[in-house]
C-alpha cells in the first residue's frame, strides 16, 4: 500500500540543528544505552565464563579486571545497565500514568539524568576505591 | 489492522506488555546480583561458584538470559523499523541481531550448566 500525502510542511532532519529538550534527551540515551548493553552482552559472558570455568581462570580475570582498560570497560556497560534501569523505571511510572504532564516529563527526564548520574559516580567509587 | 510479521507477539500491545515483563525480571535479577558483590568485596571462587551453582540461582539465570532475549528482540525490532526503511536492509539487521541473541542464549546456558 502507497500512501500519497499532499504534506507541504517543512521537514527538519537536520540533528545537529536540532536541540533536544531533556525528556528527548533522556530518551534517546535510553535508546543508547540499551543498543550498547545489547552490543556489550558477549564481554559480560565472557566474564561469567571466565570467572565459573575453573579457580585458574577466576584468578586470571581477576587479574585482567584490575587493569585499568578492561575496568573502563566494565565501568561503561555498569554505567549504562543503571541508566537504562532508571530510565526503565521512569518509562513504567509514565505508563501508570504518573508525569505524564509536560511538566511532569521534564521532572521525571531531570530526576532521571540526575539519580542514575549520582548512582554511576557510587559505582565508579566502588570499582576503584579501596574498599 | 496493520499487521507485522516480524514483531514479537505479532502485535503492538503484547510486545509492550513482553518489554514491561521482561523488564521488571531484568531489573530484579540486576538488584540480585548487584547486591550480591557489594555483600562480598572479598569474593571467592568457592563462594562465588556455589552461590551461581545454586538451583534458585541458576533457574533465576536462566529465566534473565530468556529475558534479555525476549526485551533485547523488542527493543532491537523498534529501533530496525525506526531507522532502516528499506525492506532489505531492516531485514538483515533483524537477522543479525535475532542470530547474535540465539547466540548469546545458547553460550549464556552453556555457561549456566558448564561449571
Amino acid at each position: 500500500m502507497v500512501l500519497t500525502v499532499e504534506d507541504k510542511r517543512p521537514v527538519n532532519l537536520d540533528l545537529t540543528t536540532i536541540k533536544l529538550p531533556l525528556p528527548g534527551f533522556a530518551s534517546i540515551l535510553h535508546r543508547v544505552s540499551g543498543f550498547a548493553i545489547f552490543l556489550a552482552l558477549p564481554i559480560l559472558l565472557w566474564v561469567l565464563d571466565q570467572s565459573l570455568m575453573n579457580e585458574g581462570s577466576f584468578a586470571a580475570l581477576q587479574e585482567v579486571l584490575s587493569g585499568f582498560l578492561i575496568k573502563l570497560i566494565i565501568f561503561a556497560i555498569l554505567a549504562g545497565l543503571i541508566f537504562h534501569l532508571i530510565a526503565g523505571i521512569k518509562h513504567m511510572l509514565m505508563d501508570a500514568g504518573i508525569g505524564e504532564t509536560l511538566e511532569g516529563a521534564r521532572r521525571g527526564a531531570a530526576i532521571t539524568i540526575g539519580l542514575s548520574g549520582l548512582l554511576i559516580l557510587i559505582a565508579g567509587a566502588w570499582l576503584w576505591l579501596p574498599m | 489492522m496493520v499487521t507485522n510479521v516480524t514483531n514479537l507477539g505479532r502485535s503492538g500491545l503484547s510486545d509492550w506488555m513482553m518489554q514491561r515483563v521482561t523488564a521488571v525480571m531484568l531489573g530484579a535479577y540486576f538488584l540480585m546480583m548487584m547486591g550480591f558483590f557489594v555483600c562480598h568485596p572479598q569474593l571467592t571462587y568457592e563462594e562465588w561458584r556455589s552461590f551461581m551453582g545454586n538451583s534458585a540461582v541458576r533457574i533465576a539465570s536462566l529465566i534473565s538470559f530468556l529475558a534479555i532475549g525476549g526485551h533485547a528482540w523488542v527493543g532491537l525490532w523498534t529501533i530496525s523499523t525506526d531507522y532502516f526503511k528499506p525492506t532489505g536492509i531492516r531485514f538483515l539487521f533483524q537477522a543479525a541481531c535475532g542470530l547474535a541473541l540465539v547466540v548469546y542464549f545458547v553460550w549464556g546456558v552453556q555457561i549456566l550448566w558448564g561449571f
